[in-house]
C-alpha cells in the first residue's frame, strides 16, 4: 500500500500523498469522521426509516406490523397505483431520451471547441440552473397556456394556436428542460477528456470520420452517456412539481402520491411504500446498466 | 490546498457568525411571546404590529398552506412551539376529539360579544368551547361572462360538454367530491358508500371535460382569462372579480360548502392568557375590519358588518342571502371514511 502510494501517479494517489502530508496515517481516517457521521444521521437513518414506516399499520404512531400498504398498492383488479407507476416509468424514459438524443450532440459540438469558447458555453448552460427550479417551471406555465406569450404570438401572426398545456408532453418538456443539463455535463465531461493522440491514431490508420466517431469516441463517451442517463432519468421518474404544475394534476406520477400521503393525507406508511418502490425501481434500473465505469463518469460536477 | 485553506477560513467565519447569535439562545422570562400559525396571506400583518406595540408581546408568525398541512405540522414533534392556529372547521371537530386544543377562558376574550350569534355555536365546536370565528366563506363557481354561452347556477355546469377543456376543478378531494355530492343532492359529509361511488363515477366521467385540478395558482389563470369556469372559495373569487371585471361568481343552486376558520389555543400552549389577548385583539373592531379589507373574506364580526357600504352588505359574494346561507353544509371530521375518500380521489385524478 505505501509502495503505491508513493509511485502515484493519478489524481487520488497525488491527494493521498498530500493527505499523508497533511498529518500522520493515522490522522487520515479521522478525516473522513464528519462525513461518516452526517451519512449516518442524514443518509443511513432515514433510509432505515422509510423501510421501517413501509410495514407499520399508522407510523409515527402505531408500529405495529403489517403488509397491508404493500398489499394496496399491488392490487392488481384495480390498478391504480400500479398504473400511476407506470406512468411515472414512461413519461421518465421518453424524457431521458429526449435529453439523450439532444444533450449528445450537443456535447459533442461543445468539447469540438476552442476551449475559451466551450467554457463560456458551459457557464451558459449551467446559467439558467441558478434560478430557481420551481420559479423556472411557472415560467413555462405562462409561456404555453392558451393567453400565453407562445400563444399569443402565434396567434398574431396568424397561425393556429397550439394546446400543449396541461398535456403529458408539457410534463415531458419541463422534464426534458429542467433535466437537461445534467445529460450534456456528464457526457461533455467525458469527451473533452478523450485523448486527441488516440483519435489521431484511428485516422492515421485509415479511418474515416465516421468509423472514428462510431468506433473510438462514441465507446469512449459511454461512461458519460451512462452518467448522464442515471442522473437524468432519477429526477424525472420522482419529480413532482412539474407534473402538478404543467400536466394540471391530471398526469399523476408517484412522486405526486407520495408527496400528498406525507402532505395531505398523512399515510406515511402508504407514503414510505411508494418510496421503497420507486427506490427499488431505480436501483434495478441502475444495475441494468454497464457498471464498469460508474466511477470515472464524471457526474455530479455540478 | 488552497481548498483546504479556504474551508478553514469559511468554518471560521461560520464560528464567529454563531457566536454573535448565541445571545439569542435562552428566553428572557420577563418577555411574553406568542406563536402565531395562520394560513398564507390570511391577515394584514400591520395588525401584528399594532398588537406588539399596545401590549408588548412579541408574535413570531408562520404560515401554513392547507389544514392538512396544519394538522402534520401540529401534531409532528416540534408541534408544541404553536399557540394560537387558525384551522377550519373539520380540523377543529378532529383536533377536539383528539385533545389537542384548551378551552378558551372567555372572561378573557370578552370581545366575543361582538361574533354574530349567527357563526356561533356551529356543530363543529357547540358552545365554542374551544374556537372564536376569525373568518367564513362559501365555494362556489366562478365563471368567465366573455366566455360562457350559458347560464351558469348549477353544478351540472361543470358537466356541460360546451365548455370541454375550458374548466378548472380543485385539486382537493374533500371540495372537488364535496360539491359533486351536492349536485347529486347528497350530504356532502356522507358516508354511505354507494352515494359516495356514485359520485366518483361522476367525476371520472367528468375527468375529459377538465382543462387542470389546480391549487392556488387559479387565481391567476382566471384573471387571465386561460378558462371560462372554475371552482373556486368565495374570498378568492373577490380578489379574482376585482382584476378581472368578467369575473363572477355564483353559489350553485343545489347548495355549497360554508366554511368556517376559526382561532383556537393549542393544548400544549405556554403562553395561555396572551394567546387569549391576541384573540380578544383580533376580534375588536378597528382590528377585524383591518384583517377584513386585507383578505376579502367575510367577517363574522357585527360591528364590521355593519360598518360596510350598502354594496358590500348585499354582495352575494361576500355575504350570501340568508336562503343560500340555509342551504349550504359545514364539512365534519370524516374520521375513518378520510381514507376511503382520499384513496377514491387518488382513483379520479390518476385513472
Amino acid at each position: 500500500m505505501k509502495n503505491r502510494i508513493r509511485r502515484g501517479k493519478t489524481g487520488k494517489e497525488e491527494y493521498a500523498l498530500q493527505v499523508e502530508g497533511i498529518g500522520s496515517r493515522r490522522f487520515a481516517p479521522m478525516l473522513a469522521l464528519p462525513f461518516s457521521v452526517y451519512m449516518l444521521i442524514f443518509i443511513a437513518a432515514p433510509l432505515v426509516l422509510i423501510v421501517l414506516y413501509s410495514v407499520c399499520v399508522d407510523p409515527p404512531g402505531d408500529m405495529s406490523f403489517t403488509l397491508s400498504h404493500f398489499k394496496r398498492f399491488f392490487d392488481f383488479e384495480n390498478p391504480v397505483y400500479l398504473q400511476v407507476l407506470w406512468r411515472s416509468f414512461y413519461i421518465a424514459v421518453i424524457s431521458t431520451a429526449i435529453c439523450l438524443l439532444i444533450g449528445y450532440p450537443m456535447a459533442y459540438i461543445l468539447s469540438r471547441m476552442r476551449p475559451t469558447v466551450r467554457n463560456i458555453l458551459s457557464v451558459l448552460f449551467i446559467l439558467p440552473m441558478w434560478m430557481n427550479f420551481l420559479l423556472r417551471t411557472y415560467a413555462w406555465m405562462s409561456l404555453l397556456e392558451n393567453t400565453g406569450l407562445i400563444n399569443t404570438f402565434l396567434t398574431a401572426i396568424g397561425l393556429p394556436t397550439m394546446n400543449i398545456m396541461y398535456t403529458q408532453w408539457a410534463v415531458v418538456l419541463g422534464n426534458v428542460y429542467n433535466f437537461l443539463p445534467f445529460m450534456i455535463l456528464p457526457i461533455y465531461n467525458v469527451l473533452v477528456k478523450i485523448d486527441p493522440a488516440v483519435v489521431e491514431a484511428a485516422q492515421d490508420l485509415g479511418a474515416n470520420g465516421r468509423r472514428v466517431f462510431t468506433k473510438i469516441i462514441l465507446p469512449l463517451s459511454v461512461p458519460g452517456v451512462i452518467s448522464g442517463i442515471s442522473m437524468t432519468f432519477m429526477p424525472a421518474i420522482t419529480t413532482f412539481v412539474i407534473s402538478k404544475l404543467l400536466g394540471g394534476g391530471q398526469y399523476t406520477l408517484i412522486g405526486d402520491l407520495i408527496e400528498k400521503q406525507y402532505k395531505v393525507t398523512g399515510d406515511w406508511g402508504f407514503g414510505s411504500v411508494m418510496s421503497v418502490i420507486i427506490m427499488v425501481l431505480i436501483l434495478l434500473c441502475m444495475n441494468l446498466m454497464p457498471s464498469s465505469s460508474r466511477d470515472h463518469a464524471g457526474g455530479g460536477l455540478l | 490546498m488552497k481548498m483546504t485553506r479556504r474551508f478553514v477560513a469559511l468554518l471560521m467565519i461560520a464560528g464567529t457568525f454563531l457566536c454573535l447569535f448565541s445571545g439569542c439562545a435562552g428566553e428572557d422570562p420577563d418577555k411574553r411571546t406568542l406563536t402565531v400559525f395562520n394560513w398564507g396571506d390570511y391577515i394584514d400583518e400591520e395588525v401584528l404590529q399594532i398588537f406588539e406595540e399596545e401590549t408588548g408581546i412579541e408574535v413570531v408568525y408562520s404560515m401554513f398552506e392547507t389544514n392538512e398541512d396544519l394538522y402534520t405540522k401540529i401534531t409532528s414533534p416540534g408541534g408544541d412551539s404553536y399557540d394560537v392556529i387558525f384551522p377550519s372547521d373539520y380540523i377543529i371537530e378532529k383536533l377536539i376529539s383528539e385533545d389537542l386544543l384548551a378551552e378558551i377562558n372567555y372572561e378573557n376574550v370578552p370581545n366575543i360579544s361582538l361574533i354574530d350569534e349567527k357563526y356561533l355555536d356551529l356543530p363543529f365546536d357547540p358552545e365554542n368551547r374551544y374556537s372564536v370565528p376569525y373568518m367564513w366563506g362559501t365555494v362556489g363557481i366562478v365563471y368567465n361572462k366573455s366566455l360562457v354561452t350559458t347560464e351558469i347556477d348549477s353544478w351540472y355546469d361543470l358537466w356541460d360538454e360546451t365548455y370541454s377543456r375550458n374548466l378548472f376543478m380543485m385539486d382537493s378531494m374533500r371540495d372537488s367530491i364535496g360539491v359533486t355530492l351536492k349536485m347529486l343532492g347528497y350530504s356532502m359529509n356522507t358516508r354511505d358508500m354507494d352515494e359516495i361511488n356514485e359520485a366518483i363515477e361522476k367525476l371520472k366521467e367528468q375527468k375529459p371535460l377538465v382543462l387542470a385540478y389546480t391549487g392556488d395558482e387559479v387565481k391567476d389563470k382566471m384573471i387571465a382569462g386561460e378558462a371560462a369556469l372554475a371552482v373556486l372559495y368565495s374570498g378568492d373569487a373577490v380578489t379574482v372579480m376585482d382584476a378581472n371585471e368578467d369575473l363572477a361568481y355564483v353559489v350553485p343552486k343545489e347548495g355549497s360548502n360554508i366554511w368556517f376558520d376559526n382561532m383556537c389555543i393549542l393544548a400544549s400552549s405556554k403562553h395561555k392568557t396572551e394567546a387569549e389577548e391576541f384573540i380578544n385583539f383580533m376580534c375588536r373592531t378597528d382590528i377585524a375590519e383591518m384583517n377584513r379589507a386585507y383578505i376579502n373574506y367575510s367577517s363574522p364580526q357585527k360591528e364590521v358588518y355593519e360598518n360596510l357600504p350598502d354594496e358590500i352588505k348585499t354582495d352575494p359574494v361576500q355575504y350570501p342571502s340568508d336562503e343560500i346561507y340555509e342551504q349550504c353544509e359545514v364539512y365534519e371530521d370524516l374520521g375513518d371514511y378520510t381514507q376511503i375518500y382520499d384513496q377514491l380521489w387518488t382513483e379520479v385524478i390518476a385513472s
